[in-house]
């Protein structure tokens, strides 16, 4: 078991009577890439401010290698962060800025150049050193930002969107590009998105934030394959979520929908609780002629809608009583469009019990 | 055709713009030429009013009258102690209106706008009886104490509107880099509202420089450059005055030229 690197206990913040941070509690390992995902205003950037230094929590405890640092300012901690603005130093050179918290440790020299020169090389951006913030362009810019906060190998980097202001395609290649930097310098990450695609490819774990508090805290597979919660079936993924009465039979939970349709997915999956789902991921579901033979779970339905998406296609089937289900299946066999499913044709969706998931109550409901 | 006439009726805008511009600029300019072109006068009798001829003379003979020479002197002590103190009062008020937010602080805003609002008569006079009331000599120090006063509040209104497109973010960056406050204000925040800080105060030398209603009412026995031209008014203005007028426009123009200058340059480095 790895060191733990950063701490919170119960951390909460309230801005007047919002409360932005709703009690917070976890563990950073040492060298781990964790992320803090959810959507805008769930508190993400709160509560790296507060790891940070910038924002002091209202109530709870912050510990860095295991010492409080609760109140202490930011200039005294061992952390940096990689702003989501950048906030490069207008008025210093690149070389200047990336050497900004070396000179204010103390270091002198040659150890700056040295050094510097190293954090450039890391970031691929050697030649640019005499250059101003201005003549960057956003990836450079974000670069350079990295390059000034790992120069000080700080025991924890802290990232807020930092990949936010890129392209689609430039976003892609920095966070390849990030991950192999972590990798490389082995410095504990801290990382804030409210892109799910960059969370899964990057973090060693996730936690799944929502109002304030997060709703389950896992590696990617399993925030993937076994989402506990709604919200996080939601966010992460795309998913159909069946809801209906539950029931318990022998290790199974079952669900009764209201068109009188009965599925099962095994205890083992979770807890559905009392107020849960079964859920499945639409590459789970297979679309059979009607009366085919099933894999366990099975209903009757129409093919609504369908896109051809390359890789997959997508349909949407409309079961009874309104259901809508979300299925893609993989464009292996076929070449043309014309072999999909049509709009209109009657199929049975299928998939084994164990493929599913269950979500239990809502966190804090 | 429409498009013939559409370019015909734009050269013909345009020409009006260059027109209007360079007519705005000449009356802007007109008194100031005249100015410098009558320190080049040779005035027959004390009045410089009218053109009799040219010489250097008034050039040559810039510190012939001690009086004067002495009363420009005071004017540039007092600007520029005056500048430097409302310049860093002024500067560092901006900075605690624009980022803190305190009891009094809208009243604290609306004070400070008061004396620009105010009538410089009634402020004179005022502070005159202040003084007296208080019973501190009216002489140079009580000059810089009134100066200081209004040159505050253009320093503050100045450096507010600089300070509020502020990125507060540049010095959280450089507290998260290890600086502390003290090291973030003069190697972050400093040299970025330099420019600013500069301005102001080109502002508040001119100003004080300038300055003859409020001046007038607190000077006791001393003499400013304005004081000393208005006593001069009624015996006729010693066309030297003009010399210096001209010296002083002269020195802010190279002032400013400067500052938008290294702005300039730094820009195009930036670029
Ligand atoms: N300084 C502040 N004063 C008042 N409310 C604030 C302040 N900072 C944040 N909040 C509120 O706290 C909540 C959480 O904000 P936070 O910035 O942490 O969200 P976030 O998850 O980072 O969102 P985003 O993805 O949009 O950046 C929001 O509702 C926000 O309005
Ligand atoms: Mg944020």
């Amino acid at each position: 078991m790895a060191d733990v690197d950063v701490r919170l206990v119960n951390v909460t913040k309230k801005f007047g009577d919002q409360t932005a941070v709703d009690g917070i509690t976890l563990d950073v390992s040492d060298g781990e890439f964790f992320t803090l995902l959810g959507p805008s205003g769930c508190g993400k950037t709160t509560t790296l401010r507060m790891i940070g230094g910038f924002e002091q929590p209202t109530s709870g405890l912050i510990e860095l290698k295991g010492e409080d640092v609760t109140f202490l300012p930011a200039h005294q901690r061992d952390v940096n962060t990689v702003f989501q603005s950048y906030a490069l130093f207008p008025h210093l050179t690149i070389f200047e800025n990336v050497a900004f918290g070396l000179r204010r440790s103390g270091i002198k020299g040659g150890e700056v150049t040295r050094r510097v020169g190293e954090a450039l090389e890391l970031v691929q951006l050697v030649g640019f050193e005499q250059r101003y913030p201005a003549q960057l362009s956003g990836g450079q810019a974000q670069r350079v930002a990295l390059a000034r906060a790992l120069v000080n190998r700080p025991a924890v980097l802290l990232l807020d969107e930092p990949l936010g202001a890129l392209d689609l395609k430039l976003r892609k290649q920095m966070g390849i590009e990030l991950k192999r930097i972590q990798r490389e310098v082995g410095i504990t990450f801290i990382y804030v998105t409210h892109d799910q695609e960059e969370a899964m490819t990057m973090s060693d774990r996730i936690a799944v934030m929502n109002k304030g508090r997060y709703e389950q805290l896992a590696g990617p597979e399993t925030l993937y394959e076994r989402p506990a919660t709604r919200f996080v079936a939601g966010f992460v993924g795309a998913s159909n979520l069946l809801e209906g009465r539950i029931g318990s039979e022998g290790d199974q939970w079952t669900v009764t929908l209201p068109s009188g349709s009965t599925i099962r997915a095994p205890k083992s999956l979770g807890d559905i609780g009392a107020t849960g789902a079964i859920g499945v991921r639409p590459e789970k579901l297979s679309l059979l002629e009607p009366g085919q033979e099933s894999k366990g779970n099975a209903l009757e339905g129409v093919v609504v809608d369908t896109s051809y998406l390359g890789v997959i296609t997508q349909y949407v089937v409309e079961g009874a009583g309104g259901l809508r289900l979300l299925v893609s299946e993989q464009n292996v066999d076929r070449t043309t469009r014309n072999d999909t499913w049509r709009p209109g044709e009657r199929v049975t969706l299928t998939w084994r019990p164990e493929h599913g998931f269950v979500v239990g109550d809502a966190v804090g409901a | 055709m429409s498009g013939r006439l559409g370019g015909l009726i734009n050269a013909i805008l345009s020409r009006a713009l260059a027109v209007y511009a360079s007519l705005a600029l000449m009356y802007l300019l007109l008194p100031i030429v005249t100015i410098a072109i009558f320190s080049f006068n040779d005035p027959v009798g004390r009045s410089n009013y009218a053109w009799a001829g040219f010489t250097f003379d008034n050039w040559l003979t810039l510190f012939r009258d001690p009086t004067l020479v002495k009363a420009v002197g005071t004017s540039l002590r007092i600007a520029l102690v005056s500048t430097l103190i409302a310049t860093t009062i002024g500067t560092l008020m901006a900075m605690a209106l624009v980022r803190y937010r305190f009891r009094f602080r809208k009243a604290i805003d609306l004070f400070v706008f008061l004396p620009l609002a105010t009538p410089e008569i009634v402020l004179g006079a005022s502070l005159l009886t202040l003084f007296v009331t208080l019973q501190i000599p009216l002489g140079e120090v009580t000059l810089i104490l009134a100066h200081v006063m209004f040159n505050v509040s253009y320093v503050v209104v100045t450096m507010k509107a600089r300070l509020s497109g502020f990125d507060m973010r540049l010095e959280e960056a450089a507290a998260d880099l290890g600086a502390t406050p003290w090291q973030t204000f003069w190697r972050v925040t400093f040299p970025l509202i330099l420019p600013g800080i500069g301005a102001s105060a080109i502002l508040a030398f001119g100003l004080s420089l300038d300055d003859f209603v409020i001046t007038r009412f607190n000077a006791g026995q001393v003499q400013t450059f304005p004081v000393y031209v208005y006593l001069k008014v009624q015996k006729g203005i010693p066309p030297q005055v003009n010399a210096f007028a001209t010296l002083f426009f002269m020195a802010t123009v190279t002032l400013v030229a400067l500052g938008a200058l290294l702005q300039r340059r730094r820009a195009t480095l930036k670029q």
